[in-house]
């Protein structure tokens, strides 16, 4: 079958690939873009380890076909560090012990950095229903809600 | 962990055991943690190499089917196929475990389950992989199929393999009856005879998954000469490494396994499911080949922990005391022996000092996937039916279920229900503690109900080999065949800085592969920080005895006349000599000249496990609409022995409660009438959300482990097993009617209150 050839915008670089028409988002970044930190913990929509943004949406890279990311920003996981520097919210996961095994962690960062962007101040309540579709079995979420609380007031005391 | 390894405390080891620390019981920042916040962390999934192929599993859709034919011919000409596998392909004459891991990765004369695996290829892309597989065909002869348990001890069901039983299984029991336990003590007719009120009942519980986020995945190179490589996902890559060589037919050495780091494992980690089949693809195809299971094959084909049918009888006082108590426990573990009826009936009745007790288990097999080990197997269980019973005996008689148990108690000396005489042990600890924490006593919200349960784990030591080598700038690489599961390497850090008096950060500790290191069990019965790390103090003090012989050997004094102190070398004493403290950097800078390469060692089988105990407190309101029910309130109460790490052992403590919500509210595997899984995705098997808990509060009590050089005891497991029998107490005494099947989920619990009506 003949390739598509996308065009699109990669945690900031520009970025070219050939693609199967099947191929969904997360297949590429995995295995044509060597970016592996999103994860496929379901390839149905139902866990969000694949979570990235596009064009500052929150979605499911395993349920977007790689073909729609044409012209689209893609930000991913690996994008969140700026250099050597971590995101509040990467270290305040380290810090609360956020992570067990660690393999919701790419898909988790990726979502509250982008709740944070839209709410500053969010209630826990919100937290938790924001967070509702990236299934973590290992923390129970106490951890991760209180390091996402933490690094939320971090950044608006920063602001 | 069989039956027969649990070994009675024996007062422990020859060192006492140590309680000043200075790094031990801080939660320094994990070791792992930037690579696993930055996505640069590598997990079975996140392997590559050059001229990789993709590996495809094809699955029976029949519960229980005669293989007649597999036609691979289509499959083998589609485009990109590079090999087809079947169990021809496989190596035969396995006895044991080994022949029903084997049976399990791909089946011979017959299907056992749905999903169980029947042919494979590799193909050079997943999607070329994936249609070639709908190419294979199978002709199957559908035979008749159980998938309950208490439907497949009965006269006239379907057989699901002959002569499958071993001899401890009475005479006259249902050939699916593969193993029986029975253990206890005293009378127990004479104990309910002295009782005031005796409570019977009847308890039902669904099979789980472990639900770990990441999905088998593997590596595999294999060439022409039979040498292999394996990278995957795994609680134990030694154990890989064993299954694998019988099921492909190499020996051990030839295969070099290295563990990924690995998302969740919960016990379903411990064995192999894909590993095999991607080696024996890539001997055939001659090209490395990557399989990763779908989240549906995990549900369908990997291992979900073991469904039951529990009958609970216990006697009691007026004021409390029980005077008897007897359990029957059939569980079902799938298409192969090895439900874990043995812990179940073994853990049932141990947080309680009974004169009279009897525990009888059955393994029954029926047409549903292996079993896997998952997170204290079988205890949670009993748990559920024993304490569900305690419950309604303290509602009846009107007495305070903390006051009941800490009546009941075991403690040191008594006989615990399975034999032993407990050595220290820290249940009454956690019960005081709980009647003490603000949370016992606070006011419920109307409609709320609470529940108390007590919880029991082993936790096991195993062969364990730990290497430590100094650098020569005093910096310490440790070497452990343990993968790190939650942040273990962060506890083996802390312990091995602790010992060798360095900075926590001059600790690298490296999950070495099979080709480095000596044999390390699997990372299973919450052994990795009680076994590795017994290993890994060791280690270091044998480094340390190695370091004081050279300082020894340098001031020309004699070894024993050498202690340790913070970092330094120093005399032990007036009589030994003057000398300056000598730090471990200037030691091992010149450690070439003065005797080479200064290593440390463990390799053994620590003796002897950490048992420990939890006690649960659980707020639910239930909507009397819906019958949906929230839990409002939770506290965790548990014995670690010693915290290495606190962050992480609440964090233990979090996770279990977590697991337990979602198996007595929501989770279970839904079989059809024709023995197929409804409910292989994450939509339908619903795991808790984060919207669906609240805050789990986590009090960490410390009974040292007399078995352990700092007294730690496992807290991976013991955190699961109060779980079920604490929410469905909170449920019951909500809504006011007895829950006795898990899961509560809404339509249940409507039900048992329309029936009160
Ligand atoms: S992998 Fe995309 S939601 Fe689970
Ligand atoms: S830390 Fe393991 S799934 Fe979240």
């Amino acid at each position: 079958m003949s390739k598509i050839h996308v065009t699109t915008t990669v945690n900031g670089d520009a970025t070219e690939f050939l693609c199967d028409p099947r191929e969904t988002l997360l297949d590429v970044l995995r295995d044509r873009l060597s970016l592996t930190g999103a994860k496929e913990g379901c390839g149905t929509g139902d866990c969000g380890a694949c979570s990235v943004t596009v064009d500052g949406r929150l979605i499911s890279s395993c349920l977007m076909l790689a073909a729609e990311a044409e012209g689209k920003e893609i930000g991913t996981v690996e994008g969140i560090a700026t250099g050597e520097e971590l995101h509040p919210l990467q270290r305040k996961f380290i810090e609360h012990a956020a992570l067990q095994c660690g393999v919701c962690t790419p898909g988790i960062l990726v979502a509250v950095k982008n709740l944070l962007e839209r709410d500053p101040d969010p209630t826990e309540q919100q937290v938790r229903y924001w967070l509702a579709g990236n299934l973590c079995r290992c923390t129970g979420y106490d951890k991760i809600i209180r390091a996402v609380m933490d690094a939320a007031a971090e950044m608006r005391g920063a602001a | 962990m069989a039956l027969d390894e649990y070994t009675e405390q024996t007062g422990g080891p020859a060192d006492e055991i140590r309680s000043e620390f200075t790094k031990v019981g801080t939660s320094p920042d994990r070791p792992d943690g930037i690579d696993k916040v930055t996505g640069r962390a590598r997990f079975g999934a996140d392997a590559y190499a050059p001229g990789m192929l993709h590996g495809v599993i094809v699955r029976s859709p029949h519960a229980h089917a005669r293989i007649v034919s597999i036609d691979t011919s289509r499959a083998e000409a589609a485009p990109g196929v590079k090999a087809v596998v079947t169990r021809a392909d496989f190596a035969d004459g396995q006895s044991g475990e080994d022949w029903a891991v084997m049976e399990n990765v791909m089946a011979g004369d017959t299907a056992l389950y749905d999903g169980h695996a029947v042919a494979a290829l590799a193909a050079t892309s997943l999607l070329e992989a994936r249609d070639a597989a709908r190419l294979i065909e199978v002709e199957y002869q559908i035979l008749p199929h159980v998938t309950d348990v208490d439907e497949a001890m009965k006269d006239g069901a379907p057989v699901i393999r002959e002569g499958a039983a071993d001899n401890s299984v009475p005479a006259g029991m249902h050939p699916n009856v593969v193993r029986y336990h029975s253990s206890g003590h005293g009378d127990v007719d004479q104990g309910f005879a002295e009782a005031d009120l005796v409570i019977e009942d009847h308890f039902v519980t669904a099979a789980t998954h472990q639900g770990y986020i990441e999905p088998h995945a593997c590596l595999a190179t294999m060439g022409g000469d039979g040498r292999a490589e394996l990278w995957c996902c795994t609680q134990g890559h030694w154990n890989v490494q064993k299954l694998c060589a019988a099921t492909v037919g190499i020996e051990q050495s030839k295969l070099r396994v290295t563990a990924s780091e690995i998302g969740g494992g919960f016990g379903g980690k411990t064995t192999v499911f894909v590993e095999p089949v991607a080696l024996a693809l890539s001997r055939k195809a001659n090209k490395p080949v990557k399989v990763v299971m779908t989240r549906s094959e995990v549900f369908r084909a990997s291992g979900p922990t073991a469904s039951t049918s529990m009958d609970v009888k216990i006697g009691m006082k007026k004021d409390g005391t029980m005077t008897a108590a007897r359990g029957v426990f059939r569980c079902q573990g799938g298409a192969f022996p090895g439900a874990p009826m043995e812990f179940t009936s073994m853990c049932a009745f141990a947080p309680y000092a009974l004169k009279h007790v009897s525990q009888i288990g059955y393994d029954v097999m029926t047409n549903r996937p292996k079993q896997a080990a998952y997170r204290a197997p079988g205890s949670p269980m009993a748990a559920f039916a024993v304490e569900s019973v305690v419950d309604e005996l303290c509602n009846k008689l009107g007495l305070d279920p903390i006051e009941v148990r800490l009546k009941n108690a075991s403690r040191m000396g008594t006989k615990a229900s399975f034999g032993p005489t407990w050595d220290r042990i820290g249940l009454v600890e956690t019960l005081e503690e709980a009647k003490a924490h603000p949370h016992f006593s606070a006011p419920l919200a109307p409609g709320a109900g609470r529940g108390i349960s007590c919880g029991f784990w082993f936790n096991h030591g195993g062969e364990t080999s730990v290497t430590m080598a100094m650098s020569e700038d005093g910096s310490a690489q440790l070497m452990v065949g343990t993968p790190d599961i939650g942040g273990s390497r962060a506890s083996m850090a802390l312990m091995a800085a602790e010992e060798l008096g360095i900075p926590y950060e001059n600790v690298r500790v490296t999950v070495a592969d099979t080709a480095s290191l000596g044999y390390n069990e699997v990372s299973h019965g919450s052994r990795v920080t009680y076994a590795s790390g017994l290993a890994t103090i060791q280690a270091a003090r044998d480094t340390v005895r190695k370091l004081c012989a050279r300082a020894a050997a340098k001031w020309g004094i004699d070894e024993d006349a050498v202690t340790w102190q913070d970092g330094c070398a120093v005399p032990s004493g007036p009589n030994a000599g003057d000398f300056d403290p000598l730090p471990i950097d200037r030691i091992c800078r010149v450690m070439g000249r003065t005797g080479g390469p200064i290593v440390g060692h463990y390799e053994a089988t620590p003796e002897g496990a950490g048992v420990s105990f939890a006690t649960h407190i659980v707020d639910a309101e239930v909507d009397r609409e819906t019958g949906a029910t929230k839990v409002t309130r939770y506290t965790v109460v548990q014995d670690a022995g010693k915290a290495i790490h606190p962050t992480y052992v609440e964090g233990q403590f979090q996770g279990g409660a977590a697991q337990g919500i979602g198996w007595a509210l929501n989770e279970e595997y839904v079989y059809g009438p024709d023995g197929r899984l409804q409910n292989a995705g994450f939509l339908d098997y619903r795991i808790p959300v984060a919207s669906d808990l609240p805050m789990i509060d986590t009090v960490i009590v410390e009974v040292p482990n007399p078995g352990h050089p700092y007294g730690v005891r496992g807290v991976g497991e013991t955190s699961i097993c109060p779980p079920l029998a604490a929410i469905a107490n909170a449920v019951s005494n909500a809504a006011g009617v007895r829950m006795r099947q898990l899961p509560m989920r809404p339509s249940r619990v409507l039900e048992a209150l329309e029936d009160q009506d």
